[in-house]
Parts: C-alpha cells; structure tokens; sequence
C-alpha cells in the first residue's frame, strides 16, 4: 500500500509507525509466560502491562487510550487470566494515567515509577480476584510477584525508551 | 520533566472528535472485558477456541524452547561418578537385604493374577493416549494451567488425565488441534478424590494454589491423618484412574491436612496422557411399568 501523502496538518507519517512499535514492544511483552518453565506459583510479572505503562508515561500520544483494550486482550489470550481481565483492567489504566497527566503537570521518574507500582498492583490483584477462588492461598505469592514486578519496571522503561530511539533514528 | 500534552485539541472539531470518540472506544473496552469476564467466570471453557488457537502459533515455539532446556541441562551426572565403588557395594547390599521382599511380592502377584481370573474381574486398561510434555504454563497467573505439546490430532481430548512417572500432575481442560491445556492439580480449583494407601480411607485433595495440597476426609469427622501417609487416586468420578500416585502428607492433622504432591510438573520429563478412567456401568434398572 502507498503511504499516504505527508500534509502540513495531518499527523506526521512516522507517528503511526511509532505507535506501531509500541504495539508490537508491549505484544512481545505479553509473550513472557511462554517461557519453558512450568511455574508452581506465579512469579513472571506482568510484562506487557509494564511495557504498555512505559510507553504511555514515555509520551502520550505514542498510543491511544482505547489501545489497552486489544493489546489487553491478547495479553488475557496468553496469560491465564480470565479473559478480559487484562482488557478491562489495562483500558482503566490507560484512563487513569490519562487523569494523573492532566493533575500532575510535572512529573519525575519516581512518580512515573510510583504509577506504575499502582497499575501493577492494581491489575494483579483486580486479575487474581476474577480469577481465583478466594480461598486459595495464593495472596503472599502475589505480594512477591508484585514486588518482582515493581522492581523491573526502570528496566522496562529503559528499554522502551532504547527502542523508541532506535525506531526514531532509522525512520 | 513536564508531559507533554497531546490531547489539548485546539479549535479543530475533526481532533475534538477523534479525542472523544477515542474515550468512548476506552470505555467500551472496559465494559465489554468486564462482561467477558463474568462470562468467563460463569462458564470458564468459553473462549477456549480462541485460546487454543493462540496456544497453537505458541506452543511449537516453548516446545523448541523446552528442548533447549533440557538439552542445556543433560550432562548433570558427572560427579556421580565420585564415589562410584562405594555407591555399587551399597546397592548390593540393599539388594540382597530385599531379595525376601521381592519374593514375597512376586507370589502375592501370582496369588492376585490367580484370583482376579476366578472372579473374572474386567480391568479397565489405562492406555496412553500420548506421551509429550509441558513445555510451558501460566506463570504470571494466580491460576496453574500448563500447556501440553500434543492435541486432538494426537488423540488428546477433554478430561483426560495427565500423569507424570512419579504421580498425578493434572487433566486437559481444553484441547486445540496440537496444543492442549492442562488443569494441574495444584491449582485451586482442582479436586482430586484419593484414598490412603495404607487403609483405603476416602479423601478429597484439594489444590492450595501455592504448589500444595489440601487432603479432606471424604466422609468420616475427625479422621486422623499422621505424616508421611500417602494417598493415591481412588478412582471416584470416573476421570481418574486409580492407583495413580498423589501426595504424601507434611504433618499431623485432623480433617484435613497438608500435602506435598509426589509429580513435580516442572521435571523436564515426560507427561503421559491416559484415557479418562469410566467405572463399570451399574446394571440396567428393570424396565418400568409406566412405559
């Protein structure tokens, strides 16, 4: 297909190809748990939600709000969580960061890690509760994973950033 | 650093528009997921093509993954050759101290073969469907699903359980065309009716969800359980085989008691699937007059 042609009011033609990475950085994030390992307890984070968190906190506009929907349910198609948890879940975060950026105009990296500790949590535990009986014992395990997850986020957005730039160079 | 604000729109309709239609499509998103999962927690097999059809642009991948795996941790068995003459004498010993056991094992076999011919007990064979392997699972998930490298081509159906060589890992839960999904028993939503070896006393092992298990007495109150007792599949319900090794209890307890599972799911071994395990049809009901 023709790309279209480059207008002075239209997006710029890179900025769909930017978004496109991000797509597929935060896709081949939700491809974690297809690791040969068969876990007894959950402990791979939640790497899709960290890449999507990443990108969204890197810049705003890189993907639209409604993208935690699909992105989310390819996650839930791969995870093991119930489907759609993950659609619902990532779309609220996605909402949610939208409200943080309008009350918080500045923000540093420890705030960005604060919200994504905040998405992490929040869609583990909201995924756990639709998912597993409340009887299981299974919440001290998640605490870990929570705090596994937490702690790879700066490397996930280190990473998001390097591919942002590389994609930005080679356009 | 200040974010950047992208969604100040300015006087242009177009991009006033695309904004709001872009929160409209958010929220529609988190409604419809929130129905898919009330869907999936009033049914938890919808779906399950779509799934299967993902599992099977995935599996051939963690099963490649797998052999890797496996291929990088072969050569383990290096130091046993330290100590070897040691080890062999040993092994010697133990075989001469339980020639007698042996013996004895072999005639009550004899003896049970003998006697099974003069009731002309029908056994129900536990074939294998397949043997494969569980090249991966859901591990960021509170849920303990795995995923077994063989599916409907290779015979592998709903219900089936899966079985390792030291006992009991799980049963399929959804079959896609090579690629199936497997409930291990660890998980908490897995029964399993077992019985203990040692007296044959009914129970329930029930999944913890943290790589243990609950066993409860099916029927009596107050049952004792004592360390070390071990418990295998009874074969009430029909999906089970009996006989099929479970767990073996931690500690002392009353009504229900902790359990270590003897198959570990993690073993790089293989993972045999049987056919689901039918008990004999009760006899026919006398037909009814009413007809």
């Amino acid at each position: 297909m023709r790309p279209p042609r480059p207008s002075k009011f239209g997006e710029p033609v890179s900025a769909r190809r930017r978004s496109l990475i991000a797509a597929a950085v935060v896709m081949a994030g939700s491809l974690l748990p297809i690791v040969p390992v068969v876990a007894v307890v959950p402990f791979l984070p939640p790497l899709g939600l960290l890449f999507l968190v990443a990108w969204r906190q890197r810049s705003p506009d890189v993907l639209p709000v409604w993208a935690g929907a699909p992105l989310g349910l390819w996650d839930d198609l791969l995870s093991g969580h119930p489907l759609g948890s993950a659609m619902s879940l990532w779309t609220l975060v996605m909402l949610s960061i939208d409200l943080i950026d309008h009350r918080l105009v500045w923000r540093d990296f420890w705030q960005e890690w604060l919200v994504a500790g905040g998405a992490v949590a929040g869609f583990l535990i909201g995924a756990r509760l639709a998912g597993t009986p409340l009887r299981a014992h299974v919440d001290t395990v998640l605490l870990f994973q929570i705090a596994i997850s937490v702690a790879l986020y700066p490397l996930a957005a280190a990473f998001c950033a390097w591919v942002d730039e590389r994609g930005q160079q080679r356009r | 650093m200040a974010p950047p604000i992208a969604r100040r729109t300015g006087f242009s309709r177009r991009a006033q528009y695309g904004v709001f239609i872009g929160y409209v499509a958010a929220a529609t998103g988190v409604l419809v997921g929130a129905v898919l999962v009330l869907l999936s927690m009033f049914n938890p097999l919808a779906f399950a093509a779509l799934r299967s059809g993902v599992a099977e642009l995935t599996t051939p991948i963690s099963s490649g993954l797998h052999g890797l795996r496996r291929a990088a941790t072969v050569p383990g068995g290096l130091t046993d050759y330290f100590g070897g003459a040691d080890k062999i004498r040993d092994l010697r010993q133990q075989l001469e101290a339980e020639r007698a056991i042996v013996m004895r094992a072999r005639m009550i076999n004899r003896e049970n073969a003998r006697l099974r011919a003069l009731l002309r007990v029908r056994d129900v064979d536990a074939a294998p469907v397949v043997t494969a392997r569980l090249v991966n699972s859901s591990g960021s998930s509170t849920r303990r699903f795995a995923t077994l490298n063989a599916g409907r081509f290779q015979g592998v159906e709903v219900g089936q359980p899966v079985r390792g060589p030291e006992g009991l890992i799980g049963r399929v839960l959804e079959t896609g065309l090579n690629a199936s999904r497997v409930l291990l028993i660890i998980d908490a939503e897995s029964i399993v009716p077992v019985r203990r070896t040692r007296d044959g006393f009914p129970a329930i092992a029930a999944g913890r969800g943290d790589g243990s298990l609950d066993i409860r007495s099916a029927g009596s109150v107050n049952a004792p359980f004592l360390a070390g007792d071990v418990f295998v599949t009874s074969g009430t319900g029909g999906i089970y085989p009996p006989n099929i090794p479970v767990a073996r209890v931690n500690a002392q307890a009353r009504d229900a008691a902790l359990a270590r599972p003897f198959a570990d799911p993690d073993a790089l071994d293989f993972a045999v699937v049987q056919k689901a395990f039918l008990p004999p049809l009760p006899p026919p009901p006398t037909p009814d007059a009413g007809k």
